[in-house]
């Protein structure tokens, strides 16, 4: 999992402005093929927000997006996941009175280009199985629990065929066991050579998986780093782990080398 | 789909014999019908696949009579007038939509409602055109006698209400009644999943006044005279949505079903309640919104013998 190659992602400038409200200030960042990255912060420190002008939700103030060698800073959503962006929303957003495998069958005929019909239908299956809900892919999404909910997303993502996929906190409200099964599936994902970013306040699963960290603070950039020394950095103490994880430095003991 | 199709061409056949036993009474329903069945099926795909609650039928309604009463006026053939009337009907609504559709619920509701007023409007001060509010006679077909023409808009009207059915199956069973569902419930998300979904709305919402265009532009050839208020009567889009409502939304068949019963309804009903029929109509809208808000077909699935749904 190197960092090696030109960008996949390229933000420069990036602000987002809402009113008087600055949620996103200058962003630069660049994000390479292959990465797992990820994006800690606080609440309302702009991290979705940031997601949401990278996926076209909202249009950048000023600044620009580029996403594997065109500028995609004035696209809409529906074009940037064509492009190759899929995301995860932190809450949960399946098509309700569909089945699973319609959900998924959808993600695959709109951005994966499936036709219309048992391509889509057999892709989605393929996904579903992937992310172990094949089961019940006639089940209706509306009946599913909420760690359920959250794979299907990941399913959805997928079926997207996905350069760059966006998690935004996928893990939130989940016990430790379905953590575990959502760390191995987003292991496998980064395996296939997509490029994931996560938005993540879980800092066993950043430290486990990403190979490199960018802090959000008050819409800024405030640091961007390894694992290792990001936890270290004084002001991502200050400002988001507090002293427990950077004066001890426990957290790293014990995890596996991400 | 082959399924669907052989059912609904079986009815449609069947209903075709109808002038065969009718009697003009019947022959006159039956016309009324089938022209209910369009404006309730076209109004399906904006309003029951897409999710939209557009009250622009009598807008397309009206706008269909005028395009084709005025072309007949210049001398073009029923048919050819009546091709004229879908096609403006078409356009109108696809430019409509653009500027229209990027409203969402409510908000779409009332801009669509008002449409319809500001053509009536237009076409009553358009007075060298269109008569204005004295109306506007259309050249009586000529035919040997009052019931060969009766037969003859019958026969009209079951074609148009055929192709809108043949045209709202292949919409439901494919890439594009599929994405305007996935609007119909969440339109963020689909959009996120790659829906282009203002070219899919501004779709549904052209093949939502195609047909109905059509639809007034024969009604207006039917009954030889039309005038502004007859022909945008707000009273088009509410019934056009109480019989979907009434029959099942976004299904294939619901809004035939609903067509069916309305008109009874309509006939054996209301003629006792002349005075209070707005009233009947609102309860029935009430009684439906609380206690069937799937529609008559969904009862299907609560009997016993009942199967999966196709």
């Amino acid at each position: 999992m190197s960092a090696d190659g030109p960008a996949l992602l390229e933000l420069s400038g990036v602000t987002r402005q809402f009113g008087g409200l600055r949620a996103v200030s200058n962003v630069d960042l660049s994000i390479a093929r292959g990465e797992v990255i990820g994006l800690i912060g606080p609440n309302g420190a702009g991290k979705t927000t940031l997601v949401n002008v990278i996926t076209g939700v909202h249009r950048a103030s000023s600044g620009t997006v580029r996403f594997d060698g065109t500028d995609i800073t004035r696209l809409k959503p529906y074009q940037a996941a064509r492009r190759g962006i899929a995301r995860t929303f932190q809450i949960v957003q399946p098509f309700p009175e569909m089945t699973v495998a319609e959900n998924v069958a959808a993600a695959a005929m709109f951005a994966g280009a499936a036709a219309y019909g048992s391509e889509a239908n057999a892709q989605a299956l393929e996904h579903l199985r992937f992310v172990g809900l094949a089961d019940i892919a006639h089940s209706r999404a509306a009946s599913l629990t909420l760690a359920m909910r959250k794979r299907l997303e990941l399913a959805k993502g997928l079926a997207m065929r996905p350069k760059l996929l966006l998690l935004d906190e996928v893990n939130a409200g989940l016990n430790a066991t379905e953590v575990d099964h959502a760390l191995h599936l987003i292991r496998a994902i980064a395996a296939r050579g997509i490029t994931v970013l996560i938005i993540e306040h879980l800092m066993k699963v950043v430290l486990s998986i990403c190979t490199r960290v960018v802090v959000l603070h008050h819409g800024e950039l405030i640091a961007t780093g390894d694992t290792k020394s990001i936890v270290k950095d004084p002001r991502v103490v200050a400002a988001y782990l507090g002293r427990r994880y950077g004066a001890a430095d426990s957290a790293l003991r014990g995890v596996p080398n991400g | 789909m082959r399924r669907e199709a052989l059912v609904a061409a079986t009815l449609f056949a069947l209903v075709g014999l109808f002038p065969l036993v009718g009697e003009a009474y019947w022959l006159r329903l039956g016309t009324t019908m089938l022209m209910y069945g369009v404006l309730a099926m076209s109004w399906n795909f904006i309003g029951g696949m897409a999710g939209y609650p557009s009250f622009a039928v009598a807008a397309f309604f009206g706008l269909g009579a005028y395009s084709g009463a005025v072309a007949q006026k210049f001398g073009a053939p029923a048919g050819l007038a009546w091709c004229i009337a879908a096609a403006s009907a078409l356009v109108f609504a696809t430019l409509l939509g653009l500027a229209l559709l990027r409203l969402r619920g409510h908000y779409f509701a009332i801009a669509s409602l008002v449409v319809a007023d500001v053509l009536r409007e237009l076409v009553n001060s358009a007075t060298d055109l269109t008569g204005g509010g004295m109306g506007l006679n259309l050249p009586v077909p000529a035919m040997s006698s009052i019931d060969a023409q009766a037969a003859f808009f019958f026969y009209a009207m079951l074609a148009l209400a055929t192709i809108t059915f043949a045209a709202t199956l292949l919409a439901a069973r494919s890439k594009l009644g599929f994405g305007l569902r996935c609007i119909q419930q969440n339109e963020s998300a689909a959009d996120m999943l790659g829906v282009d979904t203002t070219l899919y709305k501004v779709c549904a919402f052209a093949l939502s006044a195609v047909f109905v265009g059509a639809a007034g532009a024969i009604y207006a050839s039917w009954v030889h005279y039309i005038e502004p208020p007859d022909v945008f009567d707000v009273l088009y889009s509410v019934k056009a949505i109480v019989m979907v409502l009434l029959g099942g939304a976004g299904s294939l068949f619901g809004p035939l079903l609903g067509a069916a019963v309305f008109l009874s309804l309509e006939e054996l009903v209301w003629r006792k309640f002349i005075d209070v029929h707005t009233g009947v109509l609102g309860l029935l809208i009430v009684l439906l919104v609380m206690f069937l808000p799937k529609g008559l077909l969904s009862l299907s699935q609560r009997l016993p013998w009942a199967g999966k749904r196709p």
